[in-house]
C-alpha cells in the first residue's frame, strides 16, 4: 500500500487526509502542535453564514477517526529529502519518516501587529487585533481597556497587507469580510456601541459578502470610512485617539475610540517558510510556489510533492478545503502512476 | 667687468608658458571666489586670518595635502598612491631647488671660467658680460684670464626658478668642490622612484581597484583623462631625459644612471634636448589643463583647509566658500565605495563626486536635479571624504527651492501651541516620528519618572515639526518658520534642557537652532542619568546589536553614549559596519526619489549587517530606523535604547 505524508493538521490537511484515506491510501498526518485545527479554534463565527467555528472544527476532527489515517502530533517536520523513489521527512529532533508522496499544508500565521508600532498594539491596552476580537465575541465579553462596555469600536483594515512598508504588497483577502462580520457581531452583542470600519477599498468578493456589507450598513448601522489610520495615541482615560484622513471627504480626521481593532493580514507561517526554503519551493513572501495557477495549482514541480491551502496564499476556509480535495486527487493520480 | 652665466634652453618654453598661465588663471579664479564670500564669512576671515588658528591649519595642510593621513588610515595602498604623488612630487621640487641652489652657490664660489665655458659649450648656457669694460670679443677668446680692478673675474650665475626642474640638463658636471652632488642625485632618484611607486599603484587601481580599498572608481570625463595622461607622462619623461643625460655625461644617481647605462651614447646623443622638450611639454600641458580639470584641487584644497580651520563654514546658499569646496574635490572617488545607493542599488551616477562635478561644470536641468535629489543624506560619503568637504550642505544648496511661494501655509503655527511654563523642568521633544513609535515616547516618560525628573512633553498633543525634513529638501524659508515657532516656545517655557528622541530633531536643534539651553539626545541623557546614579538599571543576558542612526552618529558624532547605555543594561555585540561605517536603514527623510522597493533593499543590507552574528534583539536610537527594521522582520525584536532601558529599570 502506498503511503502519503501530510504536513499540517488544519482544514486543508485534514480534508486531504480524509479523501485519500477513503481512496485506500495510507496517510500519516503530522502536526507541530499537540492538537489539530489551532487557527480555526481562535474564531467564533464564520462568514458568511455565521456558523459557529467550533461546529466546523468538530466535523473536521471527526474525519480524523477514519481508518487509514495515522496522526502524529507534536512533531515538527523541518526538512524533506527526495530519495529517488520516495520522500524522507526529517523532524526537528532529527527523526525520519518515509512516504511515497508528501502534501504540504503548513498554513498561515497572522501578521504580527507589533510591527506597525504607530498603531500602538502592545503599547495601548485599547488596541487589539481581529483575533483578540474573535475571542471577545466568542466569550460574549467585548470590553474596553478599563473592563467596561465600549461605546465605540473601530476596525482598521489592511494591517500588514497591501502595505508596501511592511513588505506585504498582497491582499489577505479575508479581512474585509471579517471586519464586516465582526462589526455586525459587536452591534448584535452591544446595541448601544458604535462600530466603524476604516478601509482602503472593500473587497466583497464571495457569495453573500456584498449582502452582508449592505446589511451591516442598513440593519446594524455600521459606518464605513475610506481612509487609513496614521497613528494612534492613548488618552488620559485609557481610550485611543486616532489620526486619520477621510479620503472621500478629503478631510483630516481625529477621533477617540474605546477599542481599535487591527484587521491583521495573513502571512506564510514559520513552518511554511522553513519547508519552502528547505525544498526550494518558496515563492513570493515565503508562500509555497506552485507550477501554474490554472491546472497545476497543487503541484510544486518536485515529484510527489504537493501543496494545498493557505501555505500557498491567503484563502478562506472553504477555499482551503476545496483546494485540499483537489490536491488529494492529484496525489492519488500520482500514487497510482507509481510502479507497484 | 661682470660675466653673466644664464642657464637657458628652448625646451623650457612650454614649461614657462604652462606655469605662467597656471598661476594667472588660478589667481584670477581665487580672487573672483574670494569676492563671493558672504558678509558673515568675510567677518570670520577678517577676525581670524592671522590668529593662532593658522597653526592647526598649516598642520592639516601638511597632514592632508602632503601626507594624506586620512586616506592612509582608510587603505594603506591607496594612501601610498596619493602620498607618493603629492609628497613625492613636492619633495622633488623642493629638493631639486635646494640642490640647484647649493650647486650654484658652489659654482659662484669657485669662479671658474673654465666651468663657464664648458656650460656654454655643452649645456647651451647663455654667457654675456656687462660692466664698464665691455668686451664682446672676450667670450670668443679661448683664453680665460679676465682682468678687473682687483684682478679677479666676476662671474655671476643666474638661477631662474626652473633650474631645479631641469637641473640635470643644465649642470652636467657638478663643480669640483660640490661634494654632496652624489648624495643629492641619489636622493632625487629615490624621490623619483617614490613617485613611480604611486604611478604603479594608480595603474593597478585601473585594473584592480579593490586591493586599494575602492570597490568602484570614478568615471572621468575626457578632459580629466587627458590631463591625467599628461600627469602620468611627466615622470617617465623625466626619467628618460635624466637617464639620457646620465648616459652621456655620467651625472645620474643610482637609478637614472642605471637606466642611462642601458643606452648607447651614440644613438641617444641627438635625442637629448628633444626628450627634455617632451618632459617640459608634459609639464606645460598639465599646468594649462590643471585649472580646468580635477587637478584644480591641488592648490584649492590647501586654501580650503585654511578657510575651514579659521572657522569659515558652508551656508544655506552658494558662496565663495562653496566654490572653493567644489574645486577642492579631486574626484578621487573615495565617496563612491561606501554609498549604499551605489553598493546596494547599483546606481553609479549620483554619488557626491558626480554632484560636485556637475556643479563645477555649472550644469542645470534634470540631470543635476536627479543627482541632487537621489541621496539619502546619510553622510556616509562625508566621513570618507579625504578633503573634508561638507557634501550634504552642497546637496542641500542644490535642492534649494527658494522660488516656491508657501506664504500662508504656516500661519496656523501660532495658534497651534501656546507657551507653557516649564521653569526648572526638562523639555522633552518626541518629534513627529517618535509619535509613530509610541514605544519610545512611553519609555522616555517612564525613564523621566524613574529618575524623578520633572519634564515638559512639549509636543505630546500638538506637534510642530523641527523643520529639518523641509531643510533637507531645500525648503529653507519654510523650515525657518518652524524653527522660529519652536524657538519661541522653548525659550518662553524656561526649561533648563531639551531632550529629543529623534536624531533628526536632535541635529536640527543642535545645529540649525540657536537655543540658549543644552540640547541632548535621549541616549546622552540616559547615559548621564546612569552615570549620576539617578537611574537604577539591571543588566540582562540578551545579546544586542546596535545600529548607529546616520543623523546621530555621522551627523552629530554621538557614538559612545548609546554604547555606554547598552553596555550597562545588556550585552552589546559588535558588527562589521558600525560607528562611522554604519549602513543607513534606507528609510530616512533624505531621499525623495527612491521607491519603497529600493529603500527595502538598502534596509535589508543594513539588517544583514546587524544580524550577521546571532543576536536576541536589534537596538537603535532613532524612530525612523526602528520602523524600518521593525517592518522588515518577525525574527528579531527591534528596540530603541530607551525601551531597553525602560525594560530594565529597577523601581
Amino acid at each position: 500500500m502506498k503511503k502519503v505524508a501530510i504536513i499540517g493538521a488544519g482544514p486543508a490537511g485534514i480534508e486531504a487526509a480524509s479523501v485519500l484515506a477513503r481512496n485506500g491510501i495510507e496517510v500519516t498526518l503530522f502536526e507541530k502542535s499537540e492538537t489539530p485545527l489551532k487557527n480555526i479554534q481562535d474564531k467564533a463565527f464564520l462568514f458568511p453564514n455565521f456558523q459557529a467555528a467550533q461546529e466546523i472544527a468538530d466535523d473536521l476532527s471527526g474525519k480524523l477517526l477514519a481508518d487509514g489515517i495515522t496522526t502524529v502530533f507534536g512533531v515538527e517536520i523541518t526538512d524533506l529529502k527526495w530519495q529517488g523513489t520516495e520522500w524522507k521527512l526529517i523532524d526537528s529532533k532529527e527523526q525520519t519518516y518515509v512516504a511515497d508522496a508528501v502534501l504540504v499544508a503548513t498554513g498561515y500565521q497572522v501578521f504580527d501587529a507589533h510591527r506597525k508600532e504607530e498603531l500602538g498594539y502592545g503599547i495601548y491596552k485599547g488596541v487589539i487585533t481581529s483575533l483578540d476580537m474573535e475571542q471577545m465575541i466568542k466569550h460574549g465579553k467585548i470590553l474596553n481597556a478599563n473592563g467596561d462596555e465600549p461605546k465605540r469600536v473601530t476596525f482598521l483594515q489592511c494591517v500588514g497587507s497591501r502595505d508596501e512598508k511592511s513588505g506585504n504588497h498582497y491582499c489577505s483577502k479575508i479581512c474585509c469580510v471579517t471586519a464586516v462580520k465582526q462589526a455586525i457581531e459587536v452591534r448584535k452583542q452591544l446595541p448601544k456601541c458604535e462600530a466603524s470600519v476604516f478601509y482602503m477599498d472593500l473587497r466583497m468578493w464571495g457569495q453573500g459578502f456584498e449582502e452582508m456589507y449592505r446589511t451591516a450598513q442598513e440593519k446594524y448601522g455600521v459606518s464605513f470610512v475610506r481612509g487609513r489610520i496614521s497613528e494612534a495615541a492613548a488618552t488620559f482615560d485609557g481610550r485611543v485617539q486616532l489620526k486619520s484622513e477621510d479620503t472621500l471627504m478629503g478631510l483630516p480626521l481625529k477621533m477617540t475610540t474605546d477599542l481599535l481593532v487591527l484587521m491583521v493580514g495573513m502571512e506564510a507561517s514559520c513552518g511554511t517558510k522553513t519547508l519552502g526554503q528547505a525544498c526550494g519551493i518558496s515563492g513570493d513572501y515565503g508562500f509555497i510556489k506552485t507550477v501554474a495557477p490554472h491546472l497545476y495549482d497543487n503541484d510544486t514541480g518536485k515529484p510527489g510533492l504537493f501543496a494545498a491551502g493557505t501555505c500557498k496564499r491567503p484563502m478562506s476556509i472553504w477555499d482551503s478545503v476545496n483546494d485540499a480535495r483537489a490536491a488529494a486527487i492529484a496525489i492519488k493520480d500520482y500514487v497510482d502512476s507509481l510502479p507497484q | 667687468m661682470k660675466i653673466h652665466a644664464y642657464p637657458y634652453n628652448d625646451f623650457v618654453i612650454p614649461f614657462l608658458i604652462g606655469t605662467v598661465l597656471l598661476f594667472a588663471i588660478i589667481i584670477y579664479k581665487y580672487i573672483r571666489w574670494i569676492k563671493k564670500f558672504s558678509p558673515e564669512q568675510r567677518k570670520v576671515i577678517r577676525s581670524n586670518w592671522y590668529s593662532w588658528k593658522i597653526f592647526p591649519a598649516i598642520w592639516e595642510m601638511i597632514r592632508e595635502g602632503l601626507l594624506h593621513v586620512r586616506i592612509l588610515k582608510k587603505n594603506l595602498l591607496l594612501g601610498i598612491m596619493h602620498q607618493a604623488y603629492a609628497l613625492g612630487w613636492f619633495l622633488l621640487i623642493v629638493v631639486g631647488a635646494i640642490e640647484s641652489r647649493d650647486a650654484f652657490y658652489t659654482m659662484q664660489h669657485e669662479q671658474s671660467i673654465e666651468a663657464v665655458h664648458e656650460l656654454q659649450q655643452q649645456n647651451g648656457w647663455h654667457i654675456y658680460n656687462t660692466g664698464q669694460d665691455k668686451n664682446p670679443e672676450y667670450l670668443n677668446q679661448r683664453r680665460y684670464r679676465v682682468e678687473t680692478e682687483d684682478g679677479i673675474a666676476r662671474i655671476h650665475y643666474h638661477r631662474p626658478f626652473y633650474v631645479g626642474i631641469f637641473y640635470r640638463y643644465f649642470v652636467h658636471k657638478a663643480p669640483a668642490s660640490f661634494r654632496q652632488h652624489k648624495a643629492y642625485s641619489n636622493l632625487m632618484d629615490a624621490l623619483l622612484l617614490y613617485v613611480f611607486l604611486g604611478l604603479t599603484m594608480a595603474i593597478i587601481k585601473i585594473f584592480w581597484s579593490k586591493i586599494l580599498g575602492m570597490r568602484r572608481t570614478t568615471k572621468h570625463t575626457i578632459i580629466d583623462r587627458f590631463s591625467k595622461f599628461s600627469l602620468w607622462m611627466i615622470f617617465p619623461m623625466r626619467l628618460l631625459a635624466e637617464s639620457i643625460t646620465a648616459c652621456l655625461y655620467g651625472n645620474g644617481g643610482f637609478f637614472t644612471q642605471a637606466v642611462g647605462n642601458l643606452f648607447d651614447p651614440m644613438i641617444v646623443r641627438g635625442m637629448e634636448t628633444s626628450v627634455w622638450m617632451l618632459y617640459s611639454l608634459m609639464l606645460g600641458v598639465f599646468f594649462v589643463t590643471m585649472p580646468f580639470t580635477r587637478y584644480m584641487h591641488i592648490f584649492t584644497e590647501l586654501l580650503l583647509i585654511y578657510f575651514r580651520k579659521i572657522g569659515v563654514r558652508e551656508e544655506t546658499g552658494k558662496t565663495g566658500y562653496t566654490l572653493f569646496e567644489l574645486n577642492a574635490c579631486s574626484r578621487c572617488g573615495v565617496c563612491i565605495s561606501g554609498c549604499p545607493i551605489d553598493r546596494v542599488l547599483e546606481n553609479h551616477e549620483i554619488q557626491s563626486v558626480y554632484l560636485i562635478r556637475s556643479l563645477r561644470n555649472q550644469e542645470r536641468g534634470s540631470r543635476l536635479k536627479m543627482i541632487a535629489d537621489n541621496c539619502l543624506m546619510c553622510d556616509r560619503c562625508t566621513v570618507d571624504c579625504p578633503v573634508g568637504i561638507d557634501l550634504s550642505a552642497l546637496r542641500r544648496q542644490t535642492r534649494a527651492k527658494g522660488a516656491i511661494d508657501t506664504t500662508g501655509n504656516y500661519v496656523y503655527l501660532d495658534k497651534k501651541q501656546t507657551p507653557f511654563n516649564a521653569i526648572g523642568r526638562v523639555a522633552y521633544f518626541g518629534g513627529c516620528m517618535s509619535h509613530l513609535t509610541p514605544g519610545i515616547t512611553e519609555s522616555m516618560e517612564r525613564i523621566f519618572t524613574a529618575a524623578d525628573q520633572k519634564y515638559w512633553y512639549m509636543d505630546k498633543l500638538a506637534t510642530i515639526c523641527c523643520g529639518r525634513p523641509l531643510q533637507q529638501q531645500g525648503f529653507t524659508a519654510q523650515a525657518a518658520d518652524l524653527r522660529r515657532k519652536n524657538t519661541d516656545l522653548i525659550e518662553k517655557s524656561g526649561a533648563t534642557m531639551l531632550v529629543t528622541s529623534c536624531p533628526i530633531c536632535y541635529q536640527s536643534f543642535k545645529k540649525e537652532y540657536n537655543l540658549n539651553i543644552p540640547v541632548v539626545h535621549h541616549t546622552e541623557y540616559i547615559d548621564m542619568l546612569i552615570k549620576q546614579g539617578r537611574l537604577k538599571v539591571r543588566h540582562d543576558d540578551r545579546k544586542v546589536s546596535y545600529h548607529d542612526p546616520c543623523e546621530l552618529g555621522r551627523g552629530c558624532g554621538i557614538y559612545d553614549e548609546p554604547r555606554n547605555v547598552l553596555s550597562a543594561v545588556t550585552n552589546l555585540q559588535k558588527t562589521r559596519y558600525q560607528r562611522e561605517k554604519s549602513v543607513c536603514c534606507g528609510f530616512n527623510l533624505g531621499d525623495t526619489k527612491l521607491s519603497i522597493e529600493q529603500q527595502t533593499k538598502i534596509r535589508n543590507a543594513s539588517l544583514e549587517n546587524l544580524t550577521s552574528k546571532p543576536v536576541d534583539a536589534i537596538a537603535t536610537a532613532c524612530p525612523m530606523c526602528k520602523k524600518a527594521f521593525q517592518h522588515a522582520t518577525n525574527d528579531y525584536p527591534v528596540r530603541d535604547i530607551a525601551e531597553i532601558v525602560a525594560e530594565n529599570l529597577i523601581n
